[in-house]
């Protein structure tokens, strides 16, 4: 049928701007800078989707951001998105979109007999629902309501755009592009501010697109491109259109979505950032957001073709759509007779206005008559008729008091409803903020009454609804924000005069009444169009004992949709005030959170995705590491070598051979990754006293000491081996992933406790590369590597350290053990690490060096009962939980924890405390993990004393370890418990947690 | 997300920072001789203040330097920033805004 609703106006349209698209697998066509809705509309397609609950026929109701019920699925394959507003869509070549919601097709949809038992979906159906017995939600309603209730789907495939962040400082940052926004706009630029103006539109203007004013004796667009041309021109002001601004945070944080390439068809987007997120921290915010127009409440309000007056105005002006033939008009204010007339101009049919208010006196309201329009007074629509679309309206007048209906009814056929129940300002971002509202009844609107942050508020946002309000509140606020930042105003700057009419007069009417009370009568009567809230699911709310416009809102789901009840929130609480017989001005508004209007998980992670989405970390070796095979593991941020699997091995195979190597030759494992922090001053020693559990005064230069550190609470948090490079110079070590709290946390004890303390901190975990080499062959290994050194064991003791050059190399060898056997960490250069290892593996390769990973190390540590912090510690252990009672000091006076040791918690005796568990079956491995009990017979749920920490398979032992930490563990040394497990039970036996070489003999190796 | 002044390095992000909890809780100076009611305040007990509320911030991600903050615990609004030596600043709001 083609463009059935377009007005082909030469002047207006240019013939050669066609654009094809296709909807639910038609194809029509629309013109450039049509939205998705203004095409179909222009089509003659009324009927676009179906609601949530009841499945029935949803259109569309109004023309920007605050669109309830025209969602969309958009574009295909990878490109497709869920739940667009139709409204918000700029149509491009070959775009493809279709219903959501619906099955098998919005004109047949089966589960539209939701719709016949509306009175079991009533208010709470969710909550009720979830309270009947759980197997019925599982079985029956959970599948049923998903197929049913199934909103749009997410996309399968990898999204191939790209997305872009961008912080910004702008000196005042403006909210909308409408006359209060450009005013203030263009006050603060020729004041010399730095100005951003962001507008969600395709085109600025606002509500000036469609309201025909003249200003400054120039029809009202021109007046736009002239304050546009002037902004434009101006490098301290940046315009950001297609921009919508979604979070207002604290301190005047603001964050928008630019749409870069929305509106361009997908061929035309590759290698382009489709969306940009913008980050804006401003001096001044000025709050230019407009207003929404709200619908009113009467029954069948949802049938598509029944939509808000100003939106039938501004696909008229906008687009050259007439939304309808025959128009009827249903107001409480004068706004809706603007959109009337023109409409009537345009060669539609206005058949009736029928207004709620009595007395009718307005400039515009007597044009409407004198045009011919018949106007109702003192009426309502009390039902609108159609199956899909409308077809015709009843009206009936209003008792005298106006609380219900009454007289006879008549019919008027029609297909279009065209509906104003008056304008609520765009508070949402103001509310972000943190502002307050007010109820205002004149205007019967909510109005910002506080602002608590660095902002002002203009225009229709602050109900300042005519254009020349707009334009003095926006001058005003330009100049306010601009004199704040101490810019100087010219005073010269005249007022633009705009020629309009008053149109201000408005009677709240939040819903049309029935015959009686009874609020059965109010099942179609729909408030929120997208959650299918009814006013008489609101009626049931209350009856049902909620009150609190919160509890409502979340009982009945109004304004739990994407739209955010833009169009819903206001007429709920209205509707609430009447049922609660309260005033409005006596409820609390609800709370508008981030975002405005939805955001794509795209524009959100910007650049941060895939390998971007964290800092790696690799070591200086890391290339040889992945030449030579090995597997990673994430330890924090870095990638640490795991195992190094050699021709065919299982990951048992290699763990296996590595251990042994260790065992019986040598090893070696890049350590690099170790926390390095170097503490040096006077007071150095001093500190570490107050920082480990034990005491450091008198360890000697060149030797090196294991330290625990807890926090207050007598908790182990970390611990290393520290040297001492120097009497007032310490090198700590810290554990891999926690290098970096430790350093916060030395730093604050000595900012915030010690400050007397003469010390600095600092890390070198990156001028460092750590290769360590263990095993009974390791000295024959670092003697060929520095012949000049003497490796006698009493020459270089256990827990001390050389200086020396290896190969002209500046070293530090430690000679310290985590794996009980003879080992140095030769310390070099960052730079010099792959050197220094492949120095290491070339002298290694007679002794069968063998490279190994952190699960070999930390089979081999297990194996010795040495603990690692976050694993055998969990933030709840204490050093005597853990057996470690020696590394505490008696005789230290103080330091951190010590006095949280003799806290009745802490000291008490059934604490978990690490032990060893040997498995009745050696071949048996025990989950990491695993819950402990004592009687694996008790009833459920059993008495769980506890749980494996770590466990593995010992190559060397030829059978299963595992660590554990059991309830009074230490005292109950070879008694049996056990491991419930899904379909088995594994016992095992308390052991000491050094599984190998007890009375470490092996410290020194091959001589 | 606050904007935060630190003392050194001027107006940042508060993702450059981490919070460090209520502000002047000095640890004793010598814990030995508190019983377990006294340590255990220490510990645990803060005041949970609604309005002006001195707290720590710590510019991890810049100077790495401790210093306070006086932040309405209502508004967000932050009242003073002063370092680890000086003196909290009076400010009369407390209990709400
Ligand atoms: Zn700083």
């Amino acid at each position: 049928m083609g463009e059935f609703n377009r007005i082909i106006n030469p002047d207006k349209i240019n013939k050669n701007n066609k654009i094809r698209f296709t909807f639910n697998g038609k194809s029509y066509v629309g013109r450039k800078g049509d939205t998705l809705a203004a095409g179909l509309l222009a089509n003659n397609v009324f009927l676009v989707g179906r609601s949530f609950k009841y499945h029935r026929p949803r259109g569309i109701i109004a023309a920007g951001a605050e669109e309830p019920g025209a969602l969309v699925q958009l574009e295909q394959g990878s490109h497709t998105q869920p739940n667009i507003r139709a409204t918000q869509i700029e149509l491009y070549d070959n775009l493809i979109a279709s219903s959501v919601n619906v099955w098998p097709s919005v004109d047949t949809d089966v589960s539209a007999i939701n719709g016949l038992f509306s009175r079991i979906f009533t208010a709470g159906f969710y909550n009720k629902t979830f309270m009947w017995p759980r197997s019925f939600w599982m079985k029956l309603y959970e599948p049923v309501i998903r197929r049913a209730a199934g909103w749009g789907k997410a996309p399968q495939s990898t999204d191939p755009d790209i997305y872009d962040h961008i912080h910004d400082y702008p000196d005042i940052l403006v909210v909308g592009g409408g006359p209060a926004g450009l005013s203030a706009a263009l006050v603060a630029a020729r004041a010399g501010a730095r100005v951003v103006l962001v507008d969600e539109g395709a085109e600025l203007g606002g509500g000036l697109r469609q309201l025909d004013r003249i200003i400054d004796q120039k029809p009202s667009m021109e007046w736009v491109e002239s304050v546009k041309a002037e902004l434009s021109a101006n490098p301290n002001v940046k315009l950001l259109s297609r921009t919508v601004l979604f979070g207002y945070y604290d301190q005047n944080y603001l964050v928008a979505v630019e749409h870069k390439t929305d509106h361009l068809p997908l061929q035309e987007r590759a290698g382009k950032v489709r969306q940009r997120t913008w980050h804006f921290r401003a001096k001044r915010v000025v709050l230019a957001t407009g207003a929404h127009e709200r619908p009113i409440v009467f029954s069948n309000n949802d049938k598509p073709g029944v939509m808000l007056a100003g939106s039938v105005l501004a696909y008229l002006e906008r687009y050259q759509v007439r939304c309808g033939s025959e128009a009827v008009y249903f107001t409480n204010n004068d706004s809706a007779y603007e959109s009337a007339l023109r409409l009537h101009e345009s060669g539609a049919t206005v058949k009736a206005i029928i207004d709620t208010r009595t007395e009718v006196k307005g400039e515009l309201p007597a044009k409407a008559e004198a045009a011919g329009i018949e106007v109702i007074k003192g009426s309502a629509i009390s039902k609108a008729l159609g199956r899909k679309t409308v077809k015709a309206i009843e009206v009936r007048k209003f008792s005298q008091d106006k609380s219900r209906l009454e007289g006879a009814v008549r019919r008027i056929p029609c297909n279009l409803v065209a509906m104003s129940g008056g304008w609520s300002p765009v508070v949402h971002l103001f509310s972000q903020s943190g502002g307050k509202l007010t109820y205002n009844s004149e205007k019967a609107c909510y109005l910002p009454i506080k602002i608590v942050q660095n902002q002002y508020v203009a225009g229709s946002c602050n109900g300042d609804f005519l254009t020349s309000e707009c334009i003095e509140s926006g001058v005003t606020a330009g100049r306010e924000a601009s004199t704040a930042l101490g810019l100087s105003v010219s005073d010269q700057q005249n007022m633009p005069i705009v020629e309009e009419v008053e149109d201000q007069n408005i009677e709240a009417c939040w819903m049309v009444p029935g015959e009686n009370e009874d609020p059965q009568q109010y099942a179609k009567h729909f408030v929120d169009f997208q959650n299918d809230t009814t006013a008489t699911d609101i009626h049931l709310a209350v009856k049902e004992g909620f009150e609190s416009s919160e509890h409502i809102k979340r009982y009945t789901l109004t304004g739990f949709g994407t739209d955010q009840g833009k169009t819903s929130n206001i007429n709920a609480l209205g509707i609430l005030s009447q049922v609660l017989k309260k005033p409005i001005s006596e409820l609390p508004t609800t709370t508008f959170r981030p975002p405005y209007t939805p955001v794509s998980y795209g524009a959100l992670a910007g650049r941060h995705i895939g390998k971007w989405s964290d800092t790696i970390r690799v070591t200086s070796i890391h290339d040889w590491h992945v030449k030579n095979g090995a597997l990673f593991e994430n330890v924090g941020q870095w990638h640490r070598p795991w195992y190094y699997p050699r021709n065919g091995e299982t990951m048992q195979q290699s763990l296996n051979r590595e251990c042994l190597a260790v065992r019986q030759g040598v090893g070696v494992l890049d350590a690099s990754t170790l926390g390095k922090i170097e503490i040096k001053g006077p007071d150095a020693a001093e500190f570490l006293n107050l920082v480990y559990t034990n005491a450091w005064s008198k360890l000697g230069v060149g030797r090196v000491r294991y330290g625990l550190m807890c926090r207050e609470d007598g908790m182990v948090f970390d611990d290393g081996t520290t040297a001492r490079l120097a009497d007032d110079h310490f090198l700590m070590t810290t554990t891999t992933g926690n290098a970096a709290l430790v350093l916060d946390w030395l730093e604050e004890y000595l900012q915030t406790e010690w400050p007397h303390l003469k010390v600095f901190c600092t890390s070198v975990t990156e001028q460092w590369s750590t290769i360590s080499i263990a095993g009974p062959k390791s000295r024959r290994l670092l003697q060929k590597l520095a012949p000049h050194l003497n490796l006698a064991a009493d020459d270089f003791p256990f827990m001390s350290f050389k200086t020396t050059h290896i190969d002209g190399l500046e070293c530090r060898i430690f000679r310290i053990s985590f794996t009980g056997e003879l080992s140095y960490e030769i310390n070099v250069p960052w730079h010099a690490g792959q050197k220094m290892w492949d120095l290491v593996m070339e002298a290694g390769e007679e002794f069968g060096i063998a490279p190994y990973g952190t699960e070999t190390m930390h089979i081999l540590r297990a194996e010795k009962g040495f603990i690692i912090v976050g694993q055998e510690t969990d933030g709840t252990m204490t050093p005597q939980d853990l057996g470690m009672d020696w590394i505490v000091s008696k005789k230290k006076d103080d330091f951190i924890g010590k006095r949280s040791f003799t806290r009745a918690d802490t000291g008490a005796d059934n604490r978990k405390q690490l032990v060893g568990l040997l498995t009745d079956n050696p071949k048996e491995v025990l989950p990491e993990g695993a819950q402990l009990v004592f009687d694996r017979y008790a009833p459920k749920p059993m008495p769980m004393v506890g749980h494996v920490t770590s466990s593995y398979y010992s190559a060397t032992l030829e059978r299963s370890i595992a660590l554990a930490v059991v309830r009074g563990g230490l005292d109950k040394m070879g008694e049996r418990l056990f491991a419930p497990l899904e379909h088995t039970t594994i016992g095992a036996t308390i052991t000491s947690p050094v599984f190998y070489d007890p009375e470490g003999d092996r410290l020194d190796g091959e001589i | 997300m606050l904007h935060i002044s630190c003392p050194w390095c001027g107006p940042r992000a508060e993702t450059e920072f981490r919070y460090g909890g209520e502000a002047h809780i000095a640890r004793p100076q010598k814990p030995d001789e508190l019983d377990d009611q006294q340590w255990a305040d220490f510990l645990f007990m803060r005041t949970n203040t609604k309005g002006a509320f001195a707290e720590r911030w710590y510019h991890s991600h810049g100077c790495r330097q401790w210093f306070n903050v006086i932040r309405n615990t209502v508004s967000h609004q932050i009242l003073a920033v002063y370092k680890t030596d000086e003196k909290r600043p009076d400010f009369p709001i407390k209990g709400g805004v």
